[in-house]
């Protein structure tokens, strides 16, 4: 997996380091002119990592991959294609680490059954608070 | 010379943390007889806090006047940098900061040790004990794996600067007041600590404990609030909040810390919750040390990268586990022997206090989960990532109950009440949320959360003073103005972030010199763009005329910087701010057809984010006067009352 992600990643950055010195891809710094579009493209656009940063979402950084990414988002959304359908086809790309909503899955579920626990935890704690003292 | 002179105090200081961790336990054991040697730990850890106040003053000599033989300075400084930024790098890097923590602990222990004398002697004494304890650990840290004085075999030439990130006011006071709030509850541990090894966990123990949570708490909050606007204003992209480690590493120890000033106040006045105060006092330092460890342990880069430069990572990983394991497993075996103490109903100033200790309780549990979680499935290959999609709806399940109670729970007595006897209040607070509902549902295409932010935080701002009413203004308690004000400060802050993401607007686009665009009321031109440099970087400058809704424009300078020590470009930008917003402009690359690129947003009401986080701070200091004011009186009343008794005694 992880040698997997490793080659993703250079097979991602080897054009990316030969484009350093061309512009960035039109739609990674333009917005869409349907303002329903962009802001579909925006809301997504802040649930994706930015693979290069550290803990920045592609709607928050300068660094030509985000750039790029951004630009993909926005023609694939111009194009008709639904949010959750491209989150996929990155996920696809890039693994799980690339969108910032965790789905429930095989490596997620505790993320999910740990806030349900805690609400019966602390419904619990406080029942039997309340009952004893009232 | 200097910097020897730093490490001899240092390692003195470690000597004299030993040696208050010594006489404390001894005296400690011996009880009454250990007078004698009771009478050394006082002396040592206010002398221990000189030395290490010492040491970090000679680190700032060394970065002053950039000795480049320092390897510290040598790849952190640079000589052609603002004296400000040279001293502010003294903390911008592992070692410095670590050192300004252990400084800032010493300096704290060592406040104690001259000031408290409220509590048991014998309390005090397991308390100072604690707290050389925790602080030997750091120095331990500090000298074997992070000497910040070591010199180079041969001095450098030029140092390697700061990256330019940092080279910002906002850098030179963000830590330290993050880490005097960090190490301010090391202070609430060693209380908690010290009453359970003596068994004295009374109303007592929680007064004396209460105003270093306080002023730990302000520390955080100010600390939080200025790193918020820092991110901001710095990273170019209008953002606020990322739910980064980083940031999450201080939003912990502040949730745990609000949740112990409470649960403290209800011990202070009430004689309960007992146990949970100490569990509080355990977790809100322990958060501070998980804090430190993600921000110091290179951890966060990646696991892996972790794991191949162990050393540091796993010297805190094993004080982390040392004191959050060996205060635990005290309270376990002393949680006992330690009652819950007075018994209140539900409908009582406590039940709401308990209810909201519970939330806060679990949102910090979210936190940690979701900050930890994706490195605990790095560790096994799954890289995944845990974002605001999954913090803000699931935070907001415990936050919102939260404030609900937050609204109504200072209208309610001690002990036992009835919501029968609030049902005007109630009622006023029920139907300003539902207004709040309707109006801004009916302006429309606002997302569940912000619209619930926006309700909630209008009916919060009115029910935060009614508290005050029946009252007499004058005569009220400075404290009461304080809740007042710091809850007051929790809605403006809350009305800012919902109106960010209800109302913002965004405009990106490429003009040419004279052209203009649009974003929601304003009207913005590029009138100019020009070259311009400063100490150690250059830069593009553009000069933007901004005007609100046709009015007289306003001109705003965005920049492009480019640095070259180190080499990296930044993008400055430029607020225009009013009273209901901020237009946040930032130029960015030429297009390349003589066009170039803007970036700019119009945030309706943005600043109240950071206002309400000052407020909020505003209302913990008015606690901590008023505190600190009624503890000196109430010291005068018992002095003139036992002086009264012996009189009629004689």
């Amino acid at each position: 997996m992880r040698a997997l992600l490793a080659s993703i990643a250079v097979l991602f950055a080897s054009p990316l380091l030969a484009q350093q010195s061309l512009p960035p891809a039109p739609y990674a710094y333009r917005q869409l002119d349907d303002p329903a579009q962009e802001q579909a493209a925006q809301d997504l656009m802040e649930t994706l990592r930015c693979l290069t940063c550290q803990s920045q979402s592609i709607a928050d950084s300068d660094a030509p991959m985000a750039g790029d990414m951004r630009h993909q988002v926005r023609i694939r959304i111009a194009s008709g294609e639904s949010p959750d359908e491209i989150r996929g086809w990155l996920v696809e790309r890039y693994g799980d680490y690339v969108s910032y909503k965790p789905e429930v899955g095989a490596a997620t579920w505790p993320l999910f059954a740990v806030p349900v626990l805690l609400l019966m935890l602390a419904g619990a704690l406080l029942l039997r608070r309340y009952r004893r003292r009232a | 010379m200097i910097a020897e002179l730093g490490l001899a105090a240092l390692w003195l200081a470690a000597a004299l943390a030993a040696l208050q961790l010594l006489t404390g336990a001894l005296a400690v054991r011996a009880g009454a007889d250990g007078a004698e040697i009771a009478a050394l730990t006082r002396p040592a850890a206010v002398l221990q806090g000189v030395l290490a106040g010492f040491a970090f003053a000679m680190l700032l000599w060394v970065f002053a006047v950039t000795d480049l033989s320092v390897k510290l300075v040598a790849s952190n400084s640079h000589s052609m940098k603002p004296l400000i930024y040279k001293l502010s790098g003294a903390w911008g890097n592992h070692e410095g900061s670590m050192l300004l923590w252990v400084t800032v602990m010493a300096l704290a222990g060592g406040l104690i040790a001259l000031v408290e004398r409220r509590l048991p002697e014998r309390t005090m004494q397991a308390t100072l004990s604690a707290q050389g304890f925790v602080a030997l650990g750091f120095y331990a840290f500090l000298l074997l794996s992070s000497n910040p004085f070591e010199r180079l075999p041969v001095p450098a030439a030029e140092g390697l600067g700061l990256n330019p990130l940092l080279q910002d006011i906002g850098l030179a006071f963000h830590p330290p007041t993050l880490y005097f709030g960090y190490v301010g509850l090391s202070i609430a541990f060693s209380f908690a600590v010290g009453a359970l090894v003596t068994r004295q966990v009374t109303p007592d123990f929680a007064s004396a404990m209460r105003p270093w949570v306080l002023g730990a708490w302000v520390f955080l909050t100010l600390g939080i609030t200025a790193g918020s606007y820092w991110a901001y204003y710095e990273l170019g992209w209008g953002g606020w909040w990322f739910w980064d480690p980083v940031e999450n590493a201080s939003l912990m120890p502040w949730l745990a810390a609000t949740a112990l000033l409470h649960s403290a106040s209800v011990l202070a006045a009430r004689d309960a919750l007992r146990a949970w105060t100490i569990m509080l006092g355990v977790v809100a330092f322990s958060m501070s040390m998980v804090g430190t460890f993600l921000v110091r342990s290179g951890i966060l880069t990646s696991v892996h990268a972790f794991a191949v430069d162990p050393e540091r990572g796993t010297f805190i990983l094993f004080l982390l586990m040392l004191y959050i394991g060996g205060a635990l497993l005290l309270f376990a075996l002393r949680a006992g022997t330690v009652t819950e103490g007075t018994r209140f109903a539900v409908a009582s100033r406590e039940g709401a206090l308990v209810f909201n200790n519970v939330m806060l309780s679990a949102t910090l549990a979210i936190v940690l989960l979701g900050t930890l979680y994706p490195l605990l499935t790095e560790a096994f290959d799954v890289r995944v990532s845990v974002g605001p999609p999954y913090f803000n709806p699931v935070g907001a399940i415990f936050v919102i109950p939260m404030l609900l109670v937050m609204a109504v729970g200072p209208l309610l007595r001690w002990r036992q009440d009835g919501f029968g006897r609030i049902s005007r209040e109630l009622a006023l607070i029920g139907a300003l949320i539902l207004a709040g509902l309707v109006l801004f549902a009916v302006i429309g295409g606002i997302d569940l959360l912000p619209l619930l932010g926006l309700a909630l935080a209008g009916a919060l701002a009115v029910a935060s003073f009614l508290p005050l009413k029946g009252r007499k203004l004058r005569r009220t308690p400075i404290a009461i103005w304080g809740m007042v004000v710091a809850h007051f400060g929790i809605a403006v802050a809350l009305f800012g972030m919902a109106s960010e993401s209800a109302f913002s607007q965004e405009r990106l686009a490429a003009v040419r010199i004279g052209e203009a665009t649009q974003v929601g009321p304003w009207t913005i031109t590029l009138a100019g763009v020009a070259p311009v440099a400063g100490p150690n970087w250059t830069a593009i400058e553009g000069r933007i005329e901004a005007s609100y809704d046709g009015g007289e424009p306003r001109v705003l300078r965005p920049q492009a910087r480019n640095f070259w020590a180190p080499p990296q470009e930044t993008t400055e930008s430029e607020l225009a701010t009013r009273w209901n917003g901020q237009l946040y402009a930032v130029i960015g690359n030429e297009a390349g057809d003589g066009r170039w690129q803007l970036r700019l947003w119009w945030k309706p009401f943005v600043t109240l984010i950071w206002y309400g986080g000052v407020l909020v701070a505003l209302g913990g200091v008015l606690a901590l006067i008023g505190r600190v004011l009624g503890d000196i009186r109430r010291r005068g009343f018992r002095r003139r009352l036992a002086d009264r008794r012996a009189e009629a005694l004689a």
